[in-house]
């Protein structure tokens, strides 16, 4: 799990000792310990405080694995500071281990010298055992390198909430609020906004769940206030982040997703329709957009992958915005419904939110290795238009952008996305989106004054059919997964329409460069030394190792793909001002491909797929050897 | 229902060549379905043809209405969406026994449990027809055919139980000659607010030719076809039959009328909203038993689309639509220009 490279010698040289500007906290615990949960009150306080933050879910994929075992820990990590956060961080300062499994899971990446806060109360002989510890580590030598607070948190749980009458089993549950409760207490957090978010939660369920939550919360915040000084347990205070100015909430890419494909439909003036089917992680974009009916939103829980997207195509059809969300291996059960979008020319949404493959692959992890799937996956020469998003934020506007390209050319555009931005939050400046360019849909209603209509009329400038809503008086006709005519958009087998079809289908997509920004720099100079090439969202752990670089004198810029197809038109031309190109992504080097494939440069990976994110430090020794071995 | 048709059947005739072969029964098919829309007074704009693959799904390029040919099987998938981006519209899915119970079965299976307001026809000719011959779920056991050389051994799939299992609630079947009554069902299906599966047995006249001849066929037809009728005693044979029910071994047995009033001879009446009658016409076989034809079964319940649009409308009455204020619901906190600083990057010498 932990790459040889963070651990290199190289990498702690890279990184200063200590962050006093910013913290990583990692909580990890048993998968039905309410970790996450945890996680989400303590970003919520978090982002409250003015912090700038991300966070990193990461939890197994069985809904509760057995009880202790190390393939059933559950983490969350979460980088927060008073500077510019752009990943959950490399290195954890603070492990909270609520079990012994917990602890053998997450040691090897903390920082030398970080703080271990651990349950005394679960490591007892069966849970130590589950963990294949030989000896208990809290009372061996093995945690020597490292600060270490051994609290009973079991029984001073079940100390907090026994006048409320739990019994054991559930007392332990609110094991993980007396920890948050500790750790707001150690970074100096109002505790008042998470009381409130509780009750919000659960107080319709049960008032006693949450009296007993709040007790737990309050008990390990006391526990911090009366803790000796002295221990390693101390109240650290870290600043407000500088931000742009703007109202800020928290958001997960999944939310943002929809929120964007909403946004989207309003611009476009259409109803939404989302076809779905459940699948780790897109389901969270279902679940959002399922309350939403207000909004002119119908959301449809089809029977599979492929009756998700059949009714989407089915909803676009008959005048609404189709979309479909799901993974990979459900993307790959649309692939026959995805070429028949593009031979019926409809426009459709497919949100793929990337997960470790192939097959089940890893279905809770998060990889980007379903690019050449978007780009190339299905049969016949099918062109569609694939972008990506880069952060929990930028799925909106990517969302959006999605919606208007789908909508503008009558295409299927599909929307990379991967488990990391789906499940991770951030600060997110809210937009106004009474200043966002509206695209609204005119649909074909003149009937022609003589002959019939040819559905497959173009709009000249962008090669677009004509939309035409079934319903529309005098303008029946038929369309459908076979070769149309050209001129008439009748069943055709004619060998030089084919070719002319196919031609134009590629030249609509290929046009649509002219239509979608040019290829910025995200960081440094559009020329030099080294061209850092990423898409996606490994987007914030680039950018800090390039500034890093940077900031010692390296000659390297950030460069961030969102339009994957088409290309930008000025791509090629941009990346043969670099004497290099590194290529880092979380596959064996897809966009890389692609890239020498398209513009003939020599385009180097930088590859992982261990199912975590690029620590920035793995990038950044990458960027130093690429600079070094070049004289 | 004397409503003049405002379109005719050769108005419902699309200009498109029919690429059927000759003596096909699925030409048939396409005169009754033409003769329906002119006299249900379908409108044209209103009304959508989606099918699948195979000739039975070639069908809607045939029709003057909107029309998709879709993918092997999905047709059912692209209908519910079509109906629930639309629900005023007049779907009508067209399919065969491989794209709608083979490939397409687990639409079909989820379509009807659901019970889109919609028309199914399903054209059943026991065969694969434009992949040139190979056995179809509904093939009789020991087809020979070119996947089969020495005869198929899996059991054949009985379209119209197939549908009641799946809870559909119309079920109807018809044959292609039956040129007269199949308006009649397909009027009855279109009237029917659900989804209405009708079976619609269709000669492949290359591939497996007179498959039906033993029931279809002109001298066979009165002795070995029961016309469902609701209300009216299940008669045949032009009344010399009837059938009756075995009360003890819960089956269906024929009697021969001899004169007898059918009251008196205990023949069972029709009542289209008796499923479990509706069950043990269907599976009757056929040699002991005549084919039940017509309306089998009818009993109306809610629509998925109807209460779909139902939902969205009571959940969303009284919210507003502001996307500005959803983007802002939650908790939030607003950074001001005057604390706001912008954090410089250190960049090193250029
Ligand atoms: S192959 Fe059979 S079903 Fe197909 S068109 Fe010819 S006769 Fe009809």
């Amino acid at each position: 799990m932990t790459t040889a490279v963070a651990n290199s010698p190289v990498t702690d040289r890279a990184l200063p000792p200590g962050a006093p500007d910013a913290v990583v906290m990692r909580f990890a615990g048993d998968s039905g310990d309410g970790i996450q949960l945890t996680g989400s009150q303590f970003t919520l306080s978090t982002a409250l405080a003015g912090n700038d933050l991300a966070t990193f879910p990461d939890f197994p994929a069985e809904i509760r694995a057995p009880q202790g075992t190390t393939f059933g820990v559950s983490a969350f990590q979460i980088n927060f500071g008073s500077t510019s956060i752009e990943t959950a961080g490399d290195i954890p300062d603070v492990l909270m281990a609520m079990n012994p499994a917990a602890l053998k899971v997450n040691l090897a990446a903390l920082r030398p010298g970080g703080l271990i806060i651990a349950d005394t109360g679960a490591f007892d002989e069966r849970n130590l055992e589950k963990a294949e510890y030989a000896s208990n580590p809290l009372e061996d030598s093995s945690l020597a390198p490292y600060q270490v607070v051994a609290l009973d948190i079991s029984r001073l749980t079940l100390d907090a909430v026994k006048p409320l009458g739990l019994s054991n089993r559930d007392g332990l549950r609110c094991k993980a609020m007396w920890a948050l409760g500790l750790a707001l207490w150690m970074f100096d957090r109002d505790r008042q906004p998470l009381i409130d978010a509780l009750q919000a939660k659960f107080g319709s369920k049960s008032d006693k769940l949450v009296a007993a939550n709040v007790a737990a919360l309050n008990a390990g915040h006391v526990y911090g206030e009366t803790a000796e000084i002295g221990t390693p347990l101390k109240q650290v205070r870290v600043a407000p982040a500088e931000m742009a100015p703007g109202l800020y909430r928290t958001v997960t890419g999944g939310e943002t997703i929809a929120l964007g494909l909403v946004a989207g439909s309003q611009l476009a003036g259409l109803p939404l329709f989302l076809g779905s089917y459940p699948i780790t992680p897109a389901s969270q974009i279902l679940h959002y957009l399922a309350r939403l009916k207000e909004y002119d939103v119908t959301t449809f829980q089809a029977e599979d992958e492929i009756a998700a997207i059949c009714s989407a195509i089915g909803a676009s059809y008959a005048g609404q915005l189709g979309v479909t969300t799901s993974s990979g291996p459900g993307v790959a059960l649309k692939g026959e419904a995805l070429g028949l979008a593009i031979m019926s020319e409809l426009p459709l949404v497919v949100v793929n939110s990337q997960r470790g493959g192939p097959s089940t692959g890893l279905p809770t992890k998060t990889e980007q290795s379903d690019l050449y799937q978007a780009i190339y996956g299905r049969n016949g020469d099918a062109p569609l238009v694939v972008i990506a998003s880069r952060s929990p934020s930028d799925c909106f506007d990517a969302a959006i952008e999605a919606v208007r390209l789908a909508v503008e050319f009558m295409t299927p555009v599909i929307l990379l996305t991967d488990g990391y931005i789906t499940n991770a939050a951030e600060p997110w400046c809210i937009p106004d989106l009474t200043t966002h360019q509206a695209f609204p849909v005119e649909f074909s209603t003149e009937v022609p004054t003589e002959g019939r209509i040819n559905p497959y009329q173009r709009d000249p400038q962008t090669l677009k059919r004509l939309w035409i809503k079934p319903g529309t008086p005098g303008l029946t006709h038929r369309i459908g997964g076979i070769e149309k005519g050209f001129g008439t958009g009748e069943i055709s087998y004619d060998a030089a329409n084919h070719q002319k079809m196919t031609d134009t289908r590629k030249a609509k997509i290929d046009g649509i460069a002219n239509f979608i920004p040019e290829q910025e720099v995200s960081l440094g100079e559009s020329r030099g030394k080294l061209a850092v090439v990423g898409w996606g969202s490994t987007y914030g752990a680039i950018q800090q190792a390039v500034r890093r670089v940077r900031a010692r004198g390296g000659d390297v810029s950030h460069i961030h793909v969102r339009h994957l197809w088409p290309l930008p038109r000025n791509l090629g031309a941009l990346l043969k001002n670099y004497d290099r190109i590194l290529v880092p992504e979380l596959n064996t080097g897809q966009l890389k491909t692609v890239l020498r494939d398209q513009f003939l440069v020599d385009a180097q990976p930088l590859n992982k797929v261990s199912g975590q994110p690029f620590k920035i430090a793995e990038i950044e020794v990458a960027i130093e050897q690429v600079l070094a071995t070049r004289s | 229902m004397n409503v003049l048709p405002q379109f005719s059947p050769a108005d419902f005739a699309s200009d498109q060549e029919v690429r059927w072969c000759p003596g096909c029964g699925d030409y048939s098919i396409l005169k009754s379905v033409q003769r329906t829309l002119s006299q249900i007074g379908a409108r044209p704009e209103n009304t959508v043809c989606i099918s699948g693959i195979g000739c039975s799904s070639r069908f809607p390029y045939y029709v003057e209405t909107y029309g998709y040919h879709t993918i092997h099987g999905r047709a059912p998938a692209i209908a519910t969406g079509v109906k629930l981006a639309n629900p005023e519209l007049d779907v009508w899915i067209v399919t065969g026994d491989g794209d709608g119970l083979s490939i397409g079965g687990n639409h079909m299976l989820h379509l009807l449990r659901r019970n889109l307001d919609c028309q199914v026809l399903l054209f059943n000719n026991e065969i694969y027809g434009l992949t040139k011959g190979q056995y179809s779920p509904t093939s009789r056991f020991g087809t020979r055919s070119p996947s089969t050389p020495f005869g198929s051994l899996d059991q054949p799939l009985n379209p119209c139980g197939f549908a009641l299992g799946a809870g559909a609630r119309f079920v109807a079947r018809s044959y292609d000659l039956a040129q007269t009554k199949t308006p009649e069902i397909l009027a009855r299906a279109h009237a029917h607010r659900g989804t209405s599966f009708v079976e619609i047995y269709s000669n492949c006249i290359v591939f497996n030719n007179a498959a039906f001849e033993k029931f279809a066929g002109k001298k066979a037809a009165s002795d070995s076809q029961l016309w469902l009728e609701t209300g009216k005693p299940m008669l045949f044979a032009d009344g010399a039959k009837g059938l009756r029910l075995d009360r003890e071994a819960m089956t269906l047995e024929v009697v021969a009328m001899a004169d007898q009033d059918p009251k008196a001879a205990g023949i069972l009446v029709h009542d289209e909203t008796n499923k479990t009658i509706a069950r043990l016409l269907i599976e009757m076989p056929f040699g002991d038993f005549p084919v039940a034809l017509g309306i089998i079964y009818c009993d109306p319940t809610p629509a998925f689309d109807g209460a779909v649009t139902e939902q969205n409308r009571t959940v969303a009455a009284g919210k507003t639509r502001d996307l500005n204020a959803l983007l802002r619901k939650g908790d939030t906190w607003s950074v001001d220009a005057a604390e706001s600083s912008l954090p410089v990057e250190a960049e090193p010498l250029q």
